[in-house]
């Protein structure tokens, strides 16, 4: 047991681009930070939350009063650094206490230098976003406190999130591998637009040798890996920057690869089809968030984080380059697009996180989704919609039934 | 998809009397379900016997029957829906508890359900008892490759001691089918082993104990899920046990969220949750699962699961805004989550993981010092008796808040001295055995200077928790050290959770005013927060708001400006105790329905309620206007009122309706400026101090007990010799009778002094004379000032002496003469103006000699008048509530609220008899030696709830009671007869008509002279310290049926037949202690014998009823 260690650092500030000025005390590193102010608001998790790329140029408010109760472990971690630009919280433990635990998540936040604010009346807070929407902010603390008018134009002069093209400054410089960890049945290339270390894993259980490629891959390097399914993994910023992505995507379509795509993907393969995507007013960060799967009415549970959508109706059917697609999943919240399906191609994509981490397993399935996929694909070498769509159009995923002949089909 | 239409009648059954284990929080979901099944015009038939419950209330079923819930019962239920045309569809037993449970499951088993065409929905035969039979259980955990502790179901002593080598002491001995752990227990030594399985053995109503490997020490959680039949599945809450396993949960320090997991461990058990659910094959509604955790290696088992809802579902549903009763109503009639909106954002559907943005703590209330030599160790069978909820934003803010509910003598840390010579080492070694107010303990410990890691280790309670009371304990040494209370600190204080009172307890130099005083001035108030189930996301609709300090000053508060209409303020009851439970709730909800409602002033009164009870339907965000879910202290409600008036014009506060707690708060209310409706503090004054009183009588030329108030012994010697022996000696300022004893002579006399009261001018001891053999009546009225009301007269069963509360008692009065009742609506029409009463007025009396002598009087709402309201068929909560704001009892009358003649007091002859029958809780305590307690009563109450039985007359409405209270009196086989010299002649009708009726009566050897004189037959047994054989022997072997045995002679013999009682108790064989009760329980027998005992709703008795020409108008009885 650790003695206790007083978080309650200097004077901070969290000044909003509207002028809210919020004060606190510094938690982690002392300083200057600045990103767009968004609400979190899952109960557990915050490591997989501050670890995940897709926060990048984030300042992230967590909801949950207590935060760090279970300190920092060297386990939970969903890519290779802190991506957050700053984070708000109510009251930091005092000691951390879980078995896994390592360190104190405020040590940890210090230690990547990760400027933070705690004492904060969240809620308020997140009232304030609910109602105005995500804005630029910034955290202040230390030499970098001054005037808040001062303050006030540091954070109007930083840049916004529209129109931000963040994925070069998280994808992977070289690519790497990860193999499947029970036997090998298929090779996917998983363009890194901000991937998770959970989404290689989950394909690992179920058999898939994962080549994971920096965002700016030529479609060339994708090929002579020979995959047998293209994967789009999640990642920061807005969409209707990702130009090469969106290329790449198109091409891998017209060869009828395979491909799933979550997340920042979903709306790569969106803008892919023609469909246009749009920022949210606060978008989705949570793992309490219902999607329901037009096809059967069926509702998971999901892990979500993304404040850009693509612009759809539940259950739209429309025309694209590679043939008929759907919106396949909605939220029921509020009726944003949570999911594609092409209908001729094999492709599907969703809005939401089935590797969790943090949240719910409710959208497992999905990974077994996207090998049958490939195997049906395999089975049929010459381009066959036919069965591709079939395949891509029964579901009945989340049964307890089908949880259980998981990976059976083979 | 949407509701199912081959349901057009539902039965609910609910979970009946208020008992440890199962109190009202299956009323609040009954309540809803009711609800929910009618809005969706659905025929709603209910069975529950509990009077006290807003379920029964005439307007919430379509049929309401106050039937005993046994499957004969609720047979003639069915039977009688069909008959009068209505034939039942589908039954809900998910809704009541392990009550309703188990009957389903009886009925289904006489095939009662098939031969009626009965479809059971929420949970299906099968998936019942998997999840209730803990070895079908096990190997449904075990089938999804999770794991549960190992054990071994027994059905013998034998196979017990078996197991027991087997798996190794400690193991956890349960019985199959009980709720609230009853009969289960940790055995740590082979003795202990014999005695709790024994037991368990007993209690089990198949006769099945599960021995099992113990996980004692390990982190307890449990899970509240819900699924819909189109297999959706959401957890609606998770939720943390302080107290490590080995604490039952219902006595655990609960937290929601789960505060010490990562999501990898949350998300794993919420994957185990969801395959368990899944397998078992609850195919709708809610369920709740709980678990164990290995604190150092995250080893997770199952421990159980309920396929209901369930005493934790009320809290969950409380602590997250997500009504779960009410959704699995609606799932079970075929909805499916996402076809469901969730109330709260009125916008976004139901299926979706509540988050939270606070912090909710559960403390549980006990009242071991009701029950001398229980044991007051906290174990796996659950003891408490009500719980109270907090939310605030953060764990120490919600935990003091939870404290300081408890409404007992301590109010949060530091509130009261130290137990003197308390060192580290004493708090540590007692932290190693769980008990009541254990984190008090761990406060001492640390303040005492235990580090946090030695804490944790002694009580297995969290680094997590303890470190957060080492946190509190530190800010006490600022406290105490900082030269003033300047804005910073104190508000970092409060924002702590800490109350005003325990920051005057920590600063000598300020009182509990002046702290308070001072925290306006720097303006330091909280802000109310709104529970909205989703941590702000969405807006939320419904103003179900919590206090909670910030460190911003101008922090945001949430509550609504509303100057339309006026609002009032309704004082819940707090915790469930004895003395105070269900029945206040009853009173308080009454009132937000009628105020709501009211034609004056037009549109009615916007009703706010304050309450900290998450059992309650009071607690329920729809029932009143706008819920505070606050402590009812003086502090906490000040606040609120505070906010209440800067957001619009406050009519009024009514104190009158939620039992002593409110009312305790009605000066110092008044005395701040808040404006108090009803009887003024001033004449509550007038009741409840003895003194005036005492004058009040005089003046009105009412006799009382003569009485003195005593500051020292030799002053209640002089007294009692005074006034003459036996008297009746108590604490000037008890509650619920506490710490009463008759007293018959001088050395018990002393005895009592030095034993159950320090005695001094601050604490005087009041010495009355008591009324022996003096037939009791309690009397609830109504008075507007002008005209007073007589809700009803309750003839008491047991004598004068046994506590109102315990006691049974009939309406109308069965034994009183024209006369009396004439003497008793005068005295209480002259006690009610000459306290100056505006609402409800309870009056107790005692009956001797054909002189009526008053007992107390209570100016609030009584624990009889849901009884009362039920049994007359006029709602009298909602008429006090009216008349404190201004209504006449005259304009009630004319409204059809009140009845237009007469009123409860002049019932016509042909009026239905009530009987209400109070139930005990003695089987759920042992002395540390594993006896049980004695099952005596006094004048001390010790029931935790009460039943009502209805029917044309006293016999069949007596044995309704009996059957709902402790299973149905014997029709035949042995009854034992053994009374005290006083009751001998008084005992030979009674035994003699027993002997007609063909039962064999056995009896001790002075008994048996009596009777044999009288020519009755009987054989004499021995007392069990006669040796062998002896009546003890004879019950434990299951060979008597009846039990009769009033206490003999006093003082001391009135301990005698102990053993007697308490054996009857464990076989739970009915077991009569007042001759009254006897003569009671013959009228019963002769009615089940005669077999004329039917079912029949309160709407049509109530319609009856009404229809019935009131005897004041027509001259008649
Ligand atoms: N194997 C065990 N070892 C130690 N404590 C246990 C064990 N099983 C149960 N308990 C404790 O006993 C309490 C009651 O057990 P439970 O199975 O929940 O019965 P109930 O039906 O009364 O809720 C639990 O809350 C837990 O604290
Ligand atoms: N003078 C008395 N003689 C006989 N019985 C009494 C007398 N005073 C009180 N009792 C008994 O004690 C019980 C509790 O006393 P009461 O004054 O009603 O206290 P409480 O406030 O707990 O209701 C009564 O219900 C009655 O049965
Ligand atoms: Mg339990
Ligand atoms: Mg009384």
């Amino acid at each position: 047991m650790t003695k206790p260690t007083a978080v309650t650092g200097g004077p901070a500030v969290l000044v909003l681009e509207d002028g809210t000025i919020v004060r606190g005390e510094s938690y982690g590193a002392v300083g200057q930070t600045l990103g767009e102010a968004v609400f979190a608001t899952g109960m557990t998790g915050y490591q997989e939350t501050l670890t995940d790329p897709s926060y990048r140029r984030q300042i992230v408010v967590a909801t949950a009063p207590h935060i760090g109760n279970t300190g920092w472990n060297d386990e939970d971690d969903e890519s290779r650094r802190i991506w957050v630009a700053g984070y708000v919280v109510r009251d930091p433990a005092r000691v951390p206490s879980n078995w896994r635990s390592d360190r104190p998540l405020g040590e940890e936040l210090s230690r990547q230098g990760v400027v933070g604010i705690s004492g904060v009346d969240t809620r308020a807070l997140t009232r304030r976003l609910r109602e105005h929407g995500s804005m630029r902010s910034g955290i202040f603390s230390g030499d970098a406190l001054a005037e808040p008018s001062q303050l006030i134009t540091r954070v109007l002069a930083s840049p916004s999130m529209t129109g931000a093209d963040l994925v070069g400054e998280v994808t992977v410089a070289e690519p790497f591998i990860v193999p499947a960890a029970v036997q090998r049945r298929f090779r996917v290339v998983a363009l890194d637009l901000g991937i998770k270390y959970n989404t290689p894993r989950m394909l690992a259980a179920r058999g898939v040798e994962t080549h994971v490629l920096p965002a700016t891959v030529a479609l060339e390097q994708v090929l002579e890996r020979e995959p047998d399914g293209v994967f789009l993994s999640n990642g920061p910023g807005d969409p209707a920057t990702a130009t090469h992505a969106v290329a790449l995507t198109r091409e891998v379509l017209a060869r009828r690869v395979p491909l799933f795509g979550i997340c920042f993907g979903n709306q790569i393969l969106g803008r892919a089809l023609g469909r246009g995507t749009y920022k949210m007013r606060y978008g989705h960060r949570g793992i309490n968030i219902p999607v329901v799967e037009h096809a059967t009415g069926r509702v998971a549970i999901t892990s979500q984080n993304h404040g850009f959508a693509v612009a759809g109706e539940p259950g739209e059917r429309f025309d694209s380059d590679f043939g008929p697609a759907v919106v396949s999943h909605f939220c029921p919240n509020d009726g944003t697009v949570e999911g594609l399906t092409c209908l001729d191609t094999p492709a599907f994509s969703v809005q939401y996180h089935p590797e969790a981490a943090a949240g719910p397993h409710d959208a497992a399935y999905l990974f077994d989704r996207f090998c049958h996929l490939m195997a049906v694909q395999n089975r049929h070498s010459v381009p066959n919609g036919d069965l591709a769509a079939v395949d891509n159009r029964d579901s009945a995923p989340n049964s307890a039934q089908e949880r259980r002949d998981n990976g059976a089909e083979e | 998809m949407g509701r199912r239409n081959d349901i057009s009648h539902v039965l609910v059954i609910g979970s009946g009397p208020i008992v440890i284990g199962q109190a009202c929080e299956f009323d609040y979901s009954g309540t809803q379900a009711c609800r929910v099944l009618r809005e969706e015009g659905l025929r709603v038939s209910l069975v529950n016997s509990n009077p006290a419950t807003i379920m029964t209330d005439p307007e919430f079923a379509d049929a309401t029957y106050i039937e005993p819930i046994t499957p004969e019962f609720v047979e003639k239920v069915i039977a009688a829906e069909r008959a009068a045309g209505f034939p039942v569809t589908a039954l809900l037993a998910t809704l009541g508890g392990q009550t309703a449970l188990n009957t389903a499951v009886a009925l289904h088993e006489r095939g009662v359900l098939e031969r009626y065409g009965v479809e059971l929905i929420g949970a299906d035969i099968e998936a019942i008892q998997r999840g209730e039979d803990r070895l079908k259980f096990k190997d449904v955990v075990r089938s999804v490759s999770a794991e549960v502790p190992r054990s071994a179901v027994c059905s013998s002593l034998e196979q017990v001691r078996e197991a027991a080598d087997e798996l190794g002491l400690p193991v956890v001995i349960r019985p199959s089918y009980t709720m609230g752990g009853l009969g289960s227990g940790m055995a740590h030594s082979s003795a202990d082993l014999e005695r709790l399985a024994s037991a368990g053995l007993a209690e089990s109503p198949v006769h099945q104990v599960l021995i099992e490997e113990s996980v004692l020490g390990w982190k307890e959680y449990e899970l509240e899920l819900m699924r819909d039949h189109r297999d959706n599945v959401v957890v609606v809450c998770s939720i943390e046990n302080i107290d490590p396993m080995g604490v039952h949960t219902g006595d655990s320090v609960t937290v929601a969220p789960a505060l010490t997991l990562t999501d990898r461990e949350y998300q794993h058990m919420r994957d185990v949750g969801i395959a368990v659910l899944r397998e078992v094959g609850v195919d709708t509604g809610g369920c709740n699962i709980q678990f164990a955790v290995h604190p150092h290696t995250g080893r997770l088992v199952v421990i159980e699961m309920n396929p209901r809802v369930s005493r934790s579902s009320a809290l969950a549903s409380k602590a997250t805004g997500f009504p779960i009763a009410k959704i699995a109503a609606k799932l079970a009639i075929g909805y499916t989550l996402d076809e469901i909106t969730n109330d709260i954002t009125g916008e976004t559907p139901a299926c979706f993981e509540p988050t939270l943005d606070y912090v909710v703590v559960k403390v549980p209330r006990f009242a071991f010092e009701k029950f001398p030599g229980a044991d007051r160790t906290l174990t796996t069978t659950m003891k408490s008796v009500g719980e109270a909820m907090a939310l605030g934003r953060s764990f120490p803010e919600a935990l003091g808040k939870a404290l300081r509910s408890m409404e007992t003598s301590v109010a949060g840390f530091w509130t009261k001295p130290d137990p003197p010579d308390v060192t580290v080492h004493s708090e540590l070694s007692a932290l190693a055995v769980p008990h009541d107010g254990r984190l008090y303990t761990v406060e001492r410990a640390l303040r005492l200077g235990a580090t946090v890691a030695q804490t944790a280790k002694a009580s297995g309670i969290d680094p997590w928790f303890v470190d957060q009371i080492a946190g509190l304990v530190e800010l006490r040494t600022e406290l105490v050290a900082a030269p003033e209370l300047d804005e910073p600190l104190l508000r970092r204080a409060k924002r702590a959770g800490i109350s005003d009172r325990q920051l005057a307890a920590v600063r000598d130099d300020l009182a509990e005013s002046e702290i308070t005083a001072l925290r306006h001035r720097l303006g330091v108030r909280p802000v109310y927060k709104t529970v909205d189930t989703c941590a702000a996301e969405f807006a939320a609709r419904t103003p179900y708001h919590y206090s909670a300090y910030e460190s911003d000053p101008q922090a945001e508060t949430e509550v609504a400006e509303q100057r339309e209409r006026p609002k009032v303020i309704i004082l819940g009851s707090g915790p469930n105790r004895i003395g105070q439970g269900i029945e206040f709730d009853y009173s308080c909800v009454h009132a937000a329905m009628a105020l709501r409602s009211s034609p004056t002033p037009p549109g009615g009164y916007e009703t706010v309620m304050v309450n900290c009870n998450p059992e309650t339907v009071s607690t329920d965000y729809d029932t009143a206007d706008r819920l505070y879910f606050e402590p009812l202290t003086f502090e906490d409600v000040m606040e609120v009122v505070h906010a209440e008036q800067a957001s619009g014009t406050v009519a009024g506060v009514i104190v009158q309706l939620g039992g002593q707690t409110p009312l305790g708060l009605a000066q110092r209310l008044a005395d701040a400026g808040v404006r108090v409706v009803g009887t003024p503090p001033a004449a509550i004054h007038l009741a409840e101090d003895r003194g005036s009183f005492g004058a009040v009588l005089e003046r009105a030329g009412l006799p009382a007990p003569a009485y003195g108030t005593a500051t020292s012994f030799a002053e209640a010697r002089k007294i009692a010799d005074e006034i003459g022996y036996p008297v009746l000696v108590r604490p000037s300022y008890v509650l619920g009778g506490r710490g009463m004893e008759i007293v018959y002579d001088e050395q018990t006399l002393a005895g009592y002094i030095t034993r159950a009261t320090e005695i001094t001018p601050e604490h005087p001891v009041l010495v009355d004379r008591f009324l022996d053999d003096a037939i009791e009546i309690d009397v609830d009225a109504l008075c507007d000032g002008t005209e007073v009301y007589l809700g009803g007269i309750m003839e008491h069963i047991e004598e004068a002496g046994i506590h109102s509360g315990d006691s049974a008692c009939v309406l109308p009065p069965i034994g009183l003469g024209e006369s009396d009742l004439a003497t008793v609506r005068a005295s209480t029409g002259a006690i009610a103006h000459g306290v100056g009463v505006r609402g409800l007025l309870n009056v107790q009396y005692a009956l001797k000699n054909d002189v009526l002598y008053v007992l107390e009087a209570n100016p609030r709402a009584s624990r009889t008048a849901p009884f009362v309201s039920k049994a007359t068929a006029v709602p009298l909560a909602k008429a006090a509530a009216r008349i404190m704001l201004g209504a006449s009892i005259a304009q009630l009358r004319a409204e059809g609220l009140l009845l237009p003649h007469g009123d409860g007091g002049d019932l016509p002859a042909s009026a239905p008899v009530a009987v209400k029958e109070a139930v005990l809780p003695f089987h759920r305590f042992r002395t540390p030696e594993g006896q049980g307690v004695d099952s005596l009563l006094g004048p001390e109450m010790k029931s935790t709830g009460e039943v009502m039985g209805i029917d044309a007359a006293f016999g069949q409405a007596f044995a309704k009671s009996q059957a709902a209270a402790y299973g149905s009196l014997p029709t035949s086989g042995r009854v034992f007869v053994s009374v005290a010299n006083r009751d001998k002649r008084a005992m030979v009708f009674p035994a003699k008509r027993l002997a007609d009726l063909g039962f064999e009566v056995l009896a001790t050897r002075g008994t048996a002279n009596t009777l044999r004189r009288n020519g009755i037959p009987c054989s004499v047994v021995r007392k069990h310290f006669e040796g062998p054989d002896n009546i003890v022997d004879l019950i434990n072997a299951g060979q008597v049926d009846m039990i009769i045995n009033t206490p003999y002679g006093n003082p001391g013999p009135r301990v005698d037949g102990y053993e007697i009682r308490t054996a009857a108790v464990f076989r739970s064989i009915p077991c009569i202690t007042t001759v009254q009760g006897a003569a009671a329980a013959v009228q019963g027998i002769e009615a089940l014998i005669r077999n004329d005992i039917t079912v029949r709703s309160l709407q049509a008795l109530h319609a009856a009823l009404r229809a019935l020409p009131a005897a004041g108008s027509s001259g008649a009885q």
